[in-house]
C-alpha cells in the first residue's frame, strides 16, 4: 500500500526527522490560507497524487505571491496528472500539500528498501539526489552506497555513520544526518514499510541544515492487520477501481490491454494461460486469480469483474482443481453464465479432481459454452472465438 | 529414494483442529503419510482424528519422534510456528500459510540461521502446495492422485502450474520423484537452488523441472548453480511473458521490479547456462519427454 508525501512526512517527522513547514489544502483558498500561516515568501505547491516524477507532470509550482499560489492550486486540484509511473490513465489529484520554500545548497539520496536476495532490509544513499535513482544505478552505479542491516541487531550506529560520510556531508552535519537515517529506519520497522525513499534530501543554503524535502513511503499488504493507523491511511481514490473492487471481494485482479478476459485459479497459471494467449496470437484483458476455494457465488461476481470490461471480445476460464473440484466450478459457470447474460464466447477448461462429471454438467447445461481439454487447445479456441466475435461485431457496425 | 519426504516421515500438522487442518491432515492420511499427531496450544492430551494433539512441537518431537510438519497456522502466528518447529528439532517444514508478513519471513530466516547447517531445519514456503513424493507420502494439499511415481523432480513457486506439470507428464507416461513447492512470497525458506542441490544428490532424480515466474532472481541463481555442479538436465519454464512492469501477479513475489527479472530475460540467461526451456506452458511435459529420450 502506497500513502501520499504529506502522510509519509508526518510519519516521519514523529520519528525526530526534519521537514519543512506545510500544511494540507482541499481548494485554491485553503493553500493561500495555508501560505499564510506558512508566512515567508516562498512557497511549493504540491500535488498529492501516489506517484513520483510529479515535477514534470506540473504537479510541483514553486510560488512567490498568494495569487500564484491561488493559481497553482487550481490548476492542479481535480485534475489527472499523468508521469511516466502513473501509466497514460493518470492519477487524480483531489489534495494539495503547501510547503515553505527552501533554499537548497544540496540534493542528497536515500532508501530503505526490501532486499530480496539478502532477505534482509537495505540502505541505499548517494551524493547525487534530486534526479531519478534508476538512471544514477544505470549511469554511475559507483556513485550510490548500498547498506544491509541485519534483522538480528537492527540498524547499528557506525552503519549510519557510514551512510552519512558516504553522502558526501561536513563533519558537523554528520550527527543530524545519523538522526534521519535512524528516524526512517525506526519507521520502517515499527510500521512494516517495505520502501522509505528521501529524494532529495537537502543541504539548506547557509545554515547547512538537513532537511527532507520528499517523502515516499510503501507498506506491506500482509502486515496491515497489525497496523491499523497505517492502514487508514489507505487513499482508494489513487487505486484502481477494479482492482479494489477485486480485492473487497477476495480477488486478485489486474487490467491489461488485450480483449480475451480470463479467470483462473493459482497466479502460476494464471500467468501461464495469458503467456498461452499471447503465444496464441491474442492478448489477455486481464490477471484474475480465483484462489482456492472458488464457490458459486464466487465465480459469479468473477465474472462480473471480467465482464465490467466493456473491452473484453471472449472469456477463457482455465481451472485445475486441486482442493477445488470440477463439478462444483462447472455448476458455478452455468449458474453465472445464465444469471448475466453473457453476450460473448465463453470458453471453459477444466482438469483435475472430478473433471469428467465437471464437463458433463458443462455439457448437458445446453449453453453455447466453448470447452477445451488442454491449456493449449484453450488459449486456440479463445483467441479464435475473439477473432470471430470481432468479425461479428464489425459486421453489425457496418 | 525421493527429497525431503518418504513413507516413513513422521509427520505433525500445526494448526491440526482448525477447519482447514483437519481437512488436509486428513487427505495426508488417506494419501498414505505417516501424520503422527498435531499441535493446538491448548488442546493437548484431546484426541483428533484418531491422532494425539500436543501444546507444543517439542512434545511431538519427544513423544512421537516428529521429523516433518505442516503449517495451517494464521498468518499472524505463522512465522512463530515455523520458529517453533525449527527450536523443537523439526527437521524439514512446509508452510501453507499465504500472507505472512515481510520482516516476519526476515526473521524467521535470521533465526534459522544460528543453527548449524546439518542442524538446521529445512523449511519450503510460505504460500505453497507442500511437497509430494508420489506413491509415497504427502505433505501438502495438492490433489495427490495426479501425481505419478517417476525420475522427474520438480521444483515450482506456483501450485495449480504444478498441477498442471504434473498432469501433463502423467498424459505422457512421466512420473515424479518429488515434486517440492517453494511458495510465491518474495522471502521464502528455500529457494529453487537449494532444491536443485537436493536432486542432485538424489539417485532416484533422473532429470528437474524447475516451473519458474517473473520477479527476483532465484530462478537464474538456480540455473548457474546447475551449470557449475549438477549433472542432471534442467528443464525450465518461466511464466509470466505477458506481465506489466511494476504491477502484481497475484504472488507477492511476482512482480517486475529491475532488470533481469521479467520472463524473457529470464529465459534467454539459463538458456545461456545450458538448461533447456519449455517454450510454452502446455509444452512442459513434451520437454520433458524430449529430455528423457536421450538417456
Amino acid at each position: 500500500m502506497d500513502i501520499h508525501e504529506y502522510q509519509a512526512k508526518e510519519i516521519l517527522a514523529g520519528y525526530g526527522v526534519k521537514i519543512a513547514d506545510g500544511g494540507l489544502a482541499y481548494s485554491p483558498e485553503d493553500a493561500v490560507q495555508r501560505a499564510r500561516e506558512i508566512g515567508g515568501d516562498v512557497w511549493a505547491v504540491k500535488a498529492q497524487i501516489h506517484s513520483g516524477a510529479r515535477g514534470k507532470a506540473g504537479g510541483v509550482k514553486i510560488c512567490k505571491t498568494h495569487e500564484e499560489v491561488e493559481a497553482a492550486a487550481e490548476s492542479m486540484l481535480g485534475r489527472k496528472l499523468v508521469t511516466h509511473q502513473t501509466g497514460p490513465e493518470g492519477k487524480v489529484c483531489l489534495r494539495l500539500y503547501v510547503e515553505a520554500g527552501t533554499n537548497i545548497a544540496k540534493e542528497l539520496y536515500f532508501s530503505l528498501l526490501v532486499d530480496r536476495a539478502h532477505e534482509s532490509i537495505i540502505m541505499v544513499g548517494s551524493a547525487e539526489g534530486g534526479m531519478e535513482i534508476e538512471d544514477l544505478a544505470e549511469n554511475n552505479p559507483e556513485k550510490i552506497t548500498k547498506i544491509q542491516i541485519d534483522p538480528a541487531v537492527g540498524l547499528l550506529d557506525f552503519q549510519a555513520r557510514e551512510m552519512a560520510f558516504a553522502l558526501g556531508l561536513e563533519p558537523s552535519q554528520i550527527s543530524p544526518a545519523v538522526k534521519v537515517i535512524t528516524g526512517c529506519y525506526r519507521a520502517m520497522r515499527d510500521l512494516d514499510a517495505n520502501m522509505i525513499e528521501i529524494n532529495p534530501l537537502v543541504v539548506t543554503g547557509g545554515s547547512g541544515k538537513l532537511m527532507v524535502l520528499d517523502a515516499k513511503m510503501g507498506f506491506d499488504d500482509n502486515a496491515l492487520f497489525r497496523r491499523q493507523k497505517v492502514a487508514e491511511l489507505r487513499d482508494k481514490t489513487q487505486e484502481d477501481q477494479r482492482e479494489m473492487a477485486a480485492a473487497d471481494r477476495g480477488l486478485s485482479y489486474v487490467g491489461l490491454d488485450g480483449d480475451i478476459g480470463c479467470m483462473i485459479n493459482g497466479a502460476g497459471l494464471a500467468m501461464a494461460t495469458m503467456d498461452m494467449i499471447k503465444l496464441a496470437g491474442g492478448e489477455p484483458a486481464n490477471f484474475l486469480d480465483v484462489g482456492g476455494g472458488a464457490s458459486a457465488e464466487r465465480t459469479e461476481k468473477a465474472f462480473r469483474l471480467v465482464l465490467a470490461d466493456e473491452g473484453v471480445k471472449a472469456m477463457l476460464v482455465n481451472i485445475f482443481a486441486g482442493i477445488n473440484r470440477c463439478d462444483w466450478i462447472a455448476e458455478g459457470v452455468v449458474h453465472a453464465v445464465k444469471k448475466i447474460d453473457m453476450k460473448i464466447p465463453l470458453i471453459v477448461r477444466l482438469s483435475g479432481t472430478n473433471v469428467e462429471a465437471g464437463r458433463k454438467i458443462i455439457a448437458d447445461s445446453g449453453l453455447p459454452i466453448i470447452t477445451a481439454t488442454t491449456l493449449a487447445e484453450a488459449a486456440e479456441k479463445a483467441v479464435k472465438a475473439r477473432n470471430e466475435q470481432v468479425a461479428k461485431e464489425a459486421e453489425g457496425a457496418a | 529414494m525421493s527429497i525431503l519426504i518418504n513413507k516413513e516421515t513422521r509427520m505433525i500438522v500445526q494448526g491440526f483442529t482448525g477447519k482447514i487442518g483437519t481437512f488436509h491432515a486428513q487427505d495426508m492420511i488417506n494419501y498414505g503419510s505417516t501424520v503422527v499427531g498435531g499441535i493446538t496450544p491448548g488442546k493437548g492430551g484431546q484426541t483428533h482424528l484418531d491422532r494425539p494433539v500436543f501444546n507444543t512441537v517439542r512434545e511431538s518431537v519427544e513423544q512421537e519422534g516428529a521429523e516433518a510438519s505442516i503449517i495451517f497456522v494464521p498468518p499472524a502466528f505463522a512465522a512463530d510456528s515455523i520458529m517453533e518447529a525449527a527450536e523443537a528439532g523439526i527437521k524439514y517444514c512446509v508452510s501453507i500459510t499465504d500472507g505472512i508478513p515481510t520482516q516476519d519471513m526476515m526473521k524467521v530466516k535470521q533465526f534459522l540461521r544460528k543453527f548449524p547447517k546439518n542442524k538446521r531445519m529445512v523449511l519450503t514456503g510460505p504460500n505453497c502446495a507442500g511437497t509430494i513424493s508420489p506413491e509415497q507420502a504427502m505433505l501438502g494439499i495438492m490433489p495427490g492422485h495426479i501425481y505419478k511415481k517417476g525420475v522427474i523432480g520438480v521444483v515450482g513457486r506456483s501450485g495449480t502450474l504444478g498441477y498442471e506439470a504434473a498432469d501433463q507428464m502423467r498424459e505422457l507416461g512421466i512420473g515424479i520423484s518429488t515434486s517440492v513447492g517453494i511458495g510465491g512470497d518474495p522471502i521464502n525458506g528455500s529457494s529453487h537452488r537449494d532444491i536443485f542441490e537436493k536432486f542432485e544428490q538424489d539417485d532416484e532424480t533422473k532429470v528437474v523441472l524447475m516451473i519458474g515466474e517473473i520477479g527476483g532472481s532465484q530462478e537464474v541463481e538456480a540455473g548457474v548453480y546447475a551449470s557449475k555442479h549438477m549433472n542432471k538436465p534442467v528443464v525450465a519454464y518461466i511464466a509470466g511473458l505477458t506481465a506489466p512492469k511494476g504491477r502484481r501477479m497475484g504472488h507477492a513475489g511476482a512482480i517486475i521490479s529491475s532488470s533481469g527479472e521479467s520472463a524473457a530475460e529470464k529465459v534467454e540467461m539459463l538458456q545461456d547456462l545450458g538448461v533447456t526451456i519449455a517454450p510454452t506452458p502446455s509444452a512442459m511435459g513434451e520437454t520433458i519427454a524430449k529430455v528423457l529420450a536421450k538417456f
